[in-house]
């Protein structure tokens, strides 16, 4: 684990790697989102309770469940960087922070505009929304006291302690909304049981949902490079780079 | 506490980097610090001397490199490590609204003492009839003093001590560097930054570590 | 030489130190409690002086104060000791951080804590609270607030060599308050109704415990980060 990790944490391995696997990323991200966004957006079944209205789910759903599984990434990265020290992983961390926040804040726009055609009302405190509420204010605290912190060496160490923190934390405020909440939708995909949805409309759900986690891989390596450059401008590597930038 | 011979290794500094606001402070800063050493880190100021002094008493996280103590990293062995270690910084450590008896009762039971007399410590530097005082109404220099009357009882082998006199009159400097030789030659180290000359301390016992101020 | 200094030596000479200090600054018991009450009564103020209106919304207004009242008093936890040094004798004392940690959380809570919860009783009644209720919101109170304590430590700890430390704290540790908030008023409204609150009370003991046990290493990490 600790050698294997540490052949990646060398700033300029860890600037390159990201380097290949970005176009990848990218490819797929688009093909994805493309595929199931225009599947589940024109050829869809209409719903026979809700009607057209309900396509918002092809991009309501995979931005909420990216945005737990984002900041489920961002403690990760933290915890390897509190633990092992490796700096790389803490600039990964601070990558990801500010696209879960927006994941969130899209998965909280997109179930408020969904929300007034079923509940006839912009916002009801439902479990889900509150919790996606709160998890973009967890967001916001770990976006902002990275930017408290003028030493980036030390705002990363405090950032990662508060996502650790908040993860902790997630599954029971997770689980004390729920409970407060008798509003409760019971949830639509089940990994476990038989799926309630026709599977015309799992399919470019299901599509979407993994289009959305390749689009969020594809960002992060984009500001994943932008944070390696920026932390290591004094490097001769990073100059280098930026003199061969400048003859192109 | 561990038996420490003359000239053997306390500390030793491997490859030190550290970075503060995208500034490289030093870059690779290596050496050794043996039992019986009195060592000044030296340079102009930003230089990173305080930088340095925090980083040797696990404080603060070099960028790259380590401290290790007897052989061993500093951040794994911290426990044996603050038992034989006197920080004294920057900021002296006395609350202003405590008494000066009150402070040195803190600092010393904090570090792990019970067998003092705090009156007979406070004479020692010349704080006699100021014990019920509060720190906040005692002149910069007693308030120092109250701090450094720490090192009358102690029994760590590592000093580190940032800018010790300042606020220190003349005597006061004197009796402090007949105490750091004292503590050197029963087996322990001082590393200290000053901007005052020493007149007891020479160069014959003093080491000295150079840092440069360095501009990227 | 001796060092002879048992831990339980150690976080008794800390806590002491702790309130003596404060009893020599009485000002910084009283406004965190001062903001607790004009909050409360701010409320009937804001929201008409009905009696039905007032015990429905009770629970819920002296908690929500009772938290802003415990991050308002958290600021200050740390920074005396950041500013004079003394925090950095702490982080390189012998003694296990988590135990000094503990020792001055609890010093606050003593302080902040148990005032609030003594002058509760008061304010419920001028917000009608249901007569039912008296008990469950007093042992809420005992059980919630350390933990607010515990969790806005995190916070603070991690804040407190910011110079604009205030607004960012509300951010960092609020979202951190809400399970306590939700068990705690839903045991005073159930006790209102007359029903079984001792689920939730059970749920506030046990994020308690949890709190004590994790939480004094977050702030540990937390005060090694903010010192480096």
């Amino acid at each position: 684990m600790w050698k294997w990790l540490h052949s990646y944490a060398d700033p300029e391995r860890a600037y390159k790697l990201s380097g290949t696997l970005l176009p990848w990323f990218s490819i797929l991200a688009i093909l994805l989102v493309g595929t199931g966004s225009i599947w589940g957006l024109l050829f869809a079944p209409t719903d026979y309770q809700q009607g057209d209205s309900y396509r918002i789910i092809f991009i309501h759903v995979p931005a909420a469940s990216m945005s737990m599984a984002a900041y489920m990434g961002m403690a990760v990265a933290s915890f390897i960087g509190l633990v092992w020290q490796i700096k790389s992983a803490d600039w990964a961390a601070a990558a990801i922070a500010p696209i879960g926040a927006v994941i969130t804040f899209i998965a909280l726009l997109t179930g408020a505009a969904w929300g007034k055609p079923m509940w006839g009302t912009w916002w009801v405190w439902d479990a889900r929304l509150t919790s996606e509420l709160v998890l973009l204010f967890l967001y916001l605290g770990v976006i902002s006291l990275y930017a408290s912190f003028e030493d980036k060496v030390l705002a990363a160490r405090a950032a990662g302690i508060l996502a650790i923190v908040g993860v902790i934390n997630i599954p029971i405020i997770k689980y004390s909304v729920d409970w407060w909440s008798s509003l409760h939708q019971p949830s639509t995909i089940k990994i476990t049981e038989k799926s309630t949805m026709s599977t015309d409309m799992l399919y470019p759900l299901l599509i979407n949902i993994f289009g959305f986690g390749m689009m969020i891989g594809a960002i992060t390596l984009i500001r994943y490079r932008a944070e390696i450059l920026a932390r290591n401008g004094m490097r001769p590597w990073v100059r280098e780079l930026a003199k061969a930038e400048e003859a192109k | 506490m561990t038996i420490t011979t003359p000239s053997q290794v306390l500390l030793s500094a491997n490859e030190l980097t550290c970075i503060r606001e995208e500034r490289i402070l030093f870059d690779e800063l290596s050496f050794n610090i043996n039992a019986g050493d009195i060592v000044q880190i030296e340079g102009p100021n930003g230089a990173g001397k305080t930088s340095l002094l925090r980083i040797i008493a696990g404080l603060s996280r070099p960028y790259a490199g380590e401290v290790e103590y007897l052989g061993e990293n500093i951040t794994r062995c911290r426990d044996e490590f603050n038992h034989d270690l006197l920080y004294f910084g920057h900021l002296a450590g006395v609350k202003s609204e405590l008494t000066a008896e009150e402070n040195l009762n803190f600092n010393l039971r904090i570090s792990g003492y019970d067998d003092f007399d705090t009156t007979k410590l406070l004479a020692k530097v010349n704080l006699t009839g100021f014990e019920e005082a509060l720190a906040g109404h005692l002149s910069a220099g007693q308030h120092r003093r109250t701090a450094l009357a720490r090192l009358q009882h102690t029994d760590c082998k590592i000093w580190i001590l940032d800018e010790p006199f300042t606020a220190i009159d003349k005597k006061g400097v004197e009796e402090l560097e007949h105490l750091f030789i004292a503590h050197a030659q029963s087996g322990g180290c001082v590393i200290l930054t000053t901007h005052q000359d020493m007149s007891i301390i020479n160069n014959d016992i003093l080491r000295k570590v150079t840092l440069d101020y360095r501009f990227v | 030489m001796k060092r002879g200094i048992s831990y339980t030596a150690a976080f008794m000479t800390l806590l002491q130190r702790d309130l003596r200090i404060a009893i020599r600054h009485r000002g910084d018991i009283f406004n965190p409690l001062l903001f607790f009450i004009l909050v409360v009564t701010l409320f009937p103020l804001g929201i008409g002086p009905e009696p039905q209106v007032l015990t429905r919304v009770a629970p819920g207004i002296i908690w929500v104060a009772a938290l802003l009242a415990s991050m308002l008093s958290l600021e200050r936890l740390f920074k005396a000791d950041f500013s004079d040094g003394t925090l950095e004798q702490m982080l390189l004392s012998p003694q296990p951080l988590s135990l000094l940690v503990l020792a001055k959380v609890l010093a606050h809570w003593i302080l902040t804590g148990v005032p609030l919860i003594l002058v509760a009783p008061l304010l419920a009644v001028l917000l009608h609270l249901d007569s039912n209720s008296y008990g469950a919101l007093m042992a809420t109170l005992a059980l919630g607030t350390p933990v607010l304590s515990l969790l806005g430590a995190i916070g603070v700890a991690l804040t407190v060599g910011l110079r604009k430390g205030g607004v960012l704290l509300s951010l960092l540790i609020l979202p951190l308050y809400i399970p306590v908030l939700i068990f705690a008023t839903s045991a005073i409204d159930a006790a209102g109704l007359n029903l079984a609150y001792d689920g939730q009370l059970a749920i506030l003991a046990a994020m308690l415990v949890g709190s004590l046990i994790l939480a004094p290493f977050a702030i540990g990490a937390s005060l090694r980060v903010s010192t480096n």
